[in-house]
């Protein structure tokens, strides 16, 4: 494998008294999928945060293509212009219609001219089959064309690394397919996802790396066959036991 | 959502709902304009019957006393328009700021973050009489050069220093409620702190804010009545010269119904804008 795109070494974030990740490794390599699975609290999301420079670290690095970005000196507005994230609550801005949430990053921040940007998100939307939405503000759509809009607004910037903090969760179970099937979609044009998830039958199909966090560590990680089908660690065992229990696998 | 397609015609359940609804609000109506009637009539005969009012009539009530006094207090309530206009101006754009100062995070803003603290709390709390005194006469006491006497500037700066403390109030409740998430939404586009509060925090903090923004903007519209403390002849202190030469006080009572005439449109405005964001919030009709 190539040098990875996101590096997470011995990341460390605690809030108060409550350690959440106590020593994260994780590397992510260009074009690969990796799924971060683990019961709720165990970081999954936390994780992301201090990938995306939402939270800052505690101690350890991120390094994003070889760059420190847990440096203090870095500009950070910077470093977030390369990632893409997708949040839980799909955070679409309401006073803003669907197409100026897509082509709001490209212009303000990327400097690319309107009419350009709009023909990108145009073509985006065309391909998650909400061309027709363009004009509409997000309280008009469901869910889950809400998050849909989310992930093209993310890919709008042409990211490094997508990372999807349970984008799934927030919608009705006949709503996630059609999320599901966006992310697949952008996955097989071989962009880099880090997705925290608790869809393990999506997991198997789409992630090149499974993740399970427990404990503020990555406790086991590897191929999802393995990871999910035959698990070396007790603690993920039991997790996937429950899983199956709830029906989620 | 319209569809085109007609509903069918509605079952007799629903037209004996519709017409005890009908019968509901026309009682309530009715029983509203009743009771306003009978108020205004008692009201309208304690008053008359009282042993002082023919002589509170000819003193407070004189039409020909108010037709004449009308062009001078109306030449009077143009000066507090124009403070009305200039003040309510720099108000929001000083409110704005130190509301934008006050929400700033990180320890570096601090001394800023205490100064904007300190002025909101000092000009909430001293009377705005007091803030006119001190600025309107203490400023020109000084004696510096090309520090401004009259008193329409004094005035207006002294009430925008009042009011700018309370918009700003206003402006950082509006600022706080937009969900943190929208931040972090902004923020993780790669937009600046400054970036994400123009394009997505400020319009949404604007919208929560607009009602409560019109509401001072209806205070102001009276309280700009007082630069006559400093000598301003506006239109209440016309009206007070008239009373002086006259010894008549319906002047006062025509300048305080142009002051009343001058809140109406905006007291409807922020009642229509509230209404507005009420509707857009809630799709229910129930309570």
């Amino acid at each position: 494998m190539n040098a990875p795109v996101l590096d997470v070494r011995g990341v460390v974030k605690a809030f108060g008294d409550n350690v959440v990740l106590r020593g994260v490794d994780l590397a992510v390599g260009e074009h690969e999928v990796v799924a971060l699975i683990g019961g709720s609290g165990s970081g999954k999301s936390t994780l992301l945060r201090c990938a995306s420079l939402l939270e800052t670290v505690d101690d350890g690095q991120v390094l994003l293509d070889g760059e420190d970005i847990t440096d203090t000196r870095i500009d950070a507005d910077r470093v977030r212009r390369r990632m893409g994230v997708v949040f839980q609550a799909y955070n679409l801005f309401p006073h803003l219609s669907v197409l100026d949430n897509v082509t709001l990053a490209p212009t303000v921040v990327h400097g690319r001219t309107t009419t350009e940007a709009r023909a990108e998100a145009h073509e985006l939307l065309a391909r998650i089959g909400l061309a027709e939405k363009a004009a509409e503000f997000p309280d008009r759509l469901s869910g889950g064309q809400q998050q849909r809009v989310a992930i093209v607004r993310a890919l709008a910037v042409h990211p490094r690394v997508l990372l999807l903090d349970e984008i799934t969760s927030a919608l009705d179970p006949e709503l996630v397919g059609e999320v599901l099937a966006v992310v697949r979609e952008v996955a097989s044009q071989g962009m880099t996802i880090v997705m925290a998830t608790h869809e393990m039958g999506f997991a198997r199909q789409v992630a090149d790396t499974v993740a399970f966090l427990d404990g503020g560590v990555v406790l086991e990680s590897g191929p999802p066959q393995q990871v999910l089908g035959d698990p070396v660690e007790p603690r993920t065992r039991q997790f996937l036991a429950r899983v199956i229990d709830a029906g989620r696998l | 959502m319209t569809t085109g397609v007609a509903l069918p015609a509605p079952s007799e359940l629903e037209l004996s709902r519709r017409a005890w609804r009908r019968s509901r609000s026309r009682r309530s109506t009715l029983v509203a304009l009743l009771s306003t009637l009978l108020f205004a009539v008692v009201a309208y005969l304690v008053v008359t019957s009282a042993p002082g009012w023919p002589r509170v009539r000819t003193t407070f009530f004189s039409p020909s006393v108010a037709w004449r006094s009308l062009p001078t207090i109306l030449s009077g309530l143009w000066l507090n328009l124009q403070v009305l206009l200039v003040g309510g101006v720099l108000v929001l754009v000083l409110g704005l700021l130190v509301a934008m100062v006050r929400t700033l995070r990180g320890p570096a803003f601090a001394p800023l973050r205490i100064v904007a603290t300190a002025y909101v709390d000092l000009f909430r709390g001293i009377p705005l009489i007091i803030v006119l005194y001190l600025v309107g006469f203490g400023f020109p006491a000084l004696g510096l050069q090309g520090v401004p006497t009259s008193p329409f500037i004094l005035g207006t700066a002294a009430i925008v220093l009042t009011y700018s403390a309370y918009v700003a109030e206003v402006f950082r409740a509006g600022i706080e409620s937009v969900h943190p998430s929208q931040r972090a939404a902004a923020r993780s586009l790669g937009l600046t702190h400054r970036q994400s509060m123009r394009i997505v925090v400020l319009p949404q903090a604007l919208r929560t804010v607009t009602p409560a923004l019109l509401n001072d903007f209806v205070a102001l519209q009276k309280d700009v009545g007082l630069i006559s403390v400093l000598g301003a002849i506006d239109a209440v202190r016309s009206a007070q010269i008239l009373v002086g030469q006259s010894f008549n006080f319906t002047p006062y009572v025509v300048a305080g119904l142009l002051f009343v005439l001058l809140a109406v449109p905006s007291a409807r405005l922020a009642d229509a804008v509230s209404a507005r964001a009420r509707r857009r919030q809630q799709s229910g009709n129930l309570l």
